[in-house]
């Protein structure tokens, strides 16, 4: 890791593989990523690209079948450097970190929150766990939490089940527990991929609000690539379990230099364009983790493919910011320093 | 002249909330409650709102799988013979259900995983006198191929498809019939994006080559904007603006759909735009409040919208009709 101060949680070549029927899935085949104090990192891409298990593996939250294979995972805890790949997972450090410095939201909150327990005691065990409060103390807490996430009524609410709150409410109760312990990081899995536009924009506020009063760092996994522009700071496209390019939400989404970025970004309809927008599908679908391509894992949907492609691409610095795993990227790239000149 | 498919008149379909050891019945869910709406024939309708609102129940009355509890559903026939469905006996149907289709949302639970994909296909034209078994084959093998499948999948599982390719069944079973009308319920909502623009793709190609209307029910006003004719907002059952698609965006006349529009995150850096955040959430249709049942999250509320529920008026925007329901458009009304 670099000796930055800034830098929250660093992963480097990180490789999560899961194994089952005797063969190998190389979910997360070689990731690597900073996350900043106060700012958002998004993780972009379709579903099976190794999004969530990346997070999952953060957390130290894979299934038994599964395993990191190799990497690092460092995590700055008050100017100590913790590898939490090395940790034992149900160990007692991990535990410390688990839920009181990295904390994580969950896709579905209706699966998330346990149904026979009341919400208020879903939170305050966090607290219980991880603090010196007493019950008093932790049930007020509790209440402010609440209150903090625009929950009506928090007196009342806290002693609920889950059942009689609202979609919206239960994704509140669920950053409302993520936050007891004022993390240093959060991990959003999908968070409001299970909610409505509006209750989608009060979650993003709410988040946006938590991000800048406690500096904490966000890793945001969505494949909505308006979100990402949205709240993202930083920017990684994943694919088939690589990075295929990161950097600022700026390189991405202005100069997307990656076959893979492009295609996503163009096969969406944008809001306010009209009925003349093209968008274009991305041909085919996406490959068979056990049968996955040789080489470049895109070059089978790409229209760019080339021999060179049966060879992996080593990722490549375009600039401080930018990374991308393309052979053919420079073709692309000037594309947009001629329109800047001209 | 544009002319109709299908008109709805004050479509109100309510479902019986129960409770106690006897069963009684407490309450109403005011799914849909008094829709007025006409379906011309060759166009896209979209039909966009919240969860909750009644947009796939509204869709699911139209074909009768829901019964409505009031109102009139009017088929117009291309001879302009006008049916009204609602008042038919179950058995005389069956004509029009050949004409109206639905794609449902989920192509994972949608198709049985117990019978070949011939095998589901192939029930409702045995049940419309397609008496061979060759020309079964033929007809749904043909369909295959208008979706860019293979014909040789008919005699697979429903497992071995992805979910993209599960959809385009759901809507080869839609087409085998013929239809005029298809009702498309959040067809692609359960996609992948870059396999959601070839479903929409897809869509915008039969409908040009078999001269389809879709009623388009889903929640992403992006994918309406792209693929609609016109839009209907819908709220706690009731249908709040109707107009163009292009002038929902342009000229939005409803505080409602103006809220929904603005929260649509839009992935262009350049053109972000105020949220405009709605408190509190959708309100139980069990107990909808008085007046406009928006107003207790309006940010421009008024007295007279808490006592008075508003009507759906006419207005024009860019010389089209434009319909909205709102005390507070400060328009001249049209007849």
């Amino acid at each position: 890791m670099d000796d930055k101060d800034n830098i929250a949680l660093s992963v480097r070549d990180l490789k999560t593989f899961f194994y089952t029927n005797n063969r190998c899935n190389k979910a997360v085949n070689g990731v690597s990523f900073d996350v900043e104090k106060g700012k958002t990192l998004c993780i972009v891409g379709e579903s099976g690209c190794g999004k969530s298990v990346t997070a999952a593996t953060i957390m130290q939250l894979l299934p038994t079948l599964s395993r990191i294979e190799e990497g690092e995972i460092k995590f700055r805890k008050d100017n100590k450097i913790i590898n939490i790949e090395k940790l034992e997972k149900n160990g007692k450090e991990m535990r410390e970190i688990r839920g009181s410095d990295i904390a994580m939201i969950f896709q579905d909150p209706m699966t998330a929150l346990n149904p026979v327990y009341t919400v208020g005691f879903q939170i305050s065990e966090n607290l219980k766990y991880h603090t010196n409060l007493n019950k008093k103390q932790i049930r007020e807490k509790c209440i402010s939490l609440l209150s903090d996430m625009g929950i009506p009524l928090p007196e009342k609410r806290v002693d609920e089940y889950p059942h009689s709150y609202s979609g919206g409410m239960r994704q509140r109760a669920m950053i409302a527990m993520a936050m007891a312990c004022n993390p240093k990081i959060l991990i959003a899995d999908e968070p409001t991929t299970a909610l409505d536009v509006t209750i989608q924009a009060q979650i993003f506020e709410l988040m946006e609000k938590l991000k800048k009063e406690n500096d904490t760092a966000i890793i945001l996994i969505t494949h909505d690539m308006g979100v990402v522009a949205e709240l993202a700071d930083n920017v990684a496209v994943m694919y088939m379990g690589n990075i295929v390019e990161a950097g600022t939400a700026d390189d991405v989404l202005r100069r997307p230099t990656h076959p893979y970025t492009k295609a996503l970004l163009e096969s969406v309809p944008v809001l306010g364009r009209g009925k003349n927008q093209d968008i274009n599908p991305i041909k085919g679908s996406t490959p068979d983790p056990y049968n996955r391509p040789v080489g470049c894992q895109f070059a089978p949907r790409c229209n760019w493919q080339t021999e060179s492609c049966d060879i992996m691409p080593e990722i490549t610095q375009i600039n401080d910011t930018h990374q991308i795993r393309c052979h053919k990227y420079e073709q692309f790239f000037e594309k947009y320093n001629e329109k800047r000149n001209s | 002249m544009k002319k109709e498919i299908l008109k709805l008149r004050n479509v109100k379909v309510h479902f019986p909330v129960q409770a106690g050891v006897f069963n009684r019945v407490v309450g109403h869910v005011m799914a849909v409650d008094g829709v007025d709406l006409d379906i011309y024939r060759g166009e896209v309708l979209g039909l966009a709102g919240e969860s909750g609102c009644g947009k796939t129940t509204l869709g699911k009355a139209i074909l009768r799988l829901v019964e409505p509890t009031d109102g009139e559903v009017t088929f117009v026939s291309k001879e302009d013979e006008e049916t009204e469905l609602t008042s038919l006996e179950k058995k005389d149907m069956d004509p029009f259900r050949k004409k109206l289709q639905i794609v449902f949302q989920d192509p994972h639970s949608s198709l049985n995983p117990s019978f070949t994909i011939f095998g589901s296909l192939q029930d409702p034209l045995k049940k419309f006198g397609v008496k061979s078994k060759e020309e079964r084959r033929k007809i749904i093998g043909d369909l295959l191929e208008a979706v860019n499948m293979r014909r040789e999948y008919m005699d697979r599982y429903p497992h071995e498809f992805s979910g993209g390719q599960r959809q385009r069944i759901g809507i080869v079973r839609a087409l085998c019939l013929e239809p005029e009308l298809i009702v498309c319920d959040e067809a692609v909502s359960a996609l992948d994006v870059s396999i959601q623009a070839q479903v929409l793709q897809l869509l915008m190609q039969l409908k040009k080559d078999k001269n389809l209307t879709y009623l388009f029910i889903t929640h992403d006003l992006s994918v309406t904007e792209y693929l609609c004719d016109r839009i209907a907002v819908m709220y706690l059952g009731r249908i709040v603006e109707l107009c163009d698609s292009e002038d929902l965006y342009n000229n939005t006349l409803h505080p409602y759909s103006e809220a929904l529009i603005s929260a649509i995150p839009v992935a262009d850096l350049d053109k972000k735009t105020e949220r405009i955040v709605l408190e509190g959430d959708v309100p139980s249709p069990v107990n909808p409040p008085t007046g406009c049942p928006f107003h207790p999250r309006c940010p421009k509320a008024k007295d007279i919208c808490k006592t008075e529920v508003p009507k759906l008026k006419k207005y024009s925007t860019s010389g089209k009709d434009h319909y909205a329901s709102c005390h507070l458009i400060d328009l001249p009304e049209r007849s």
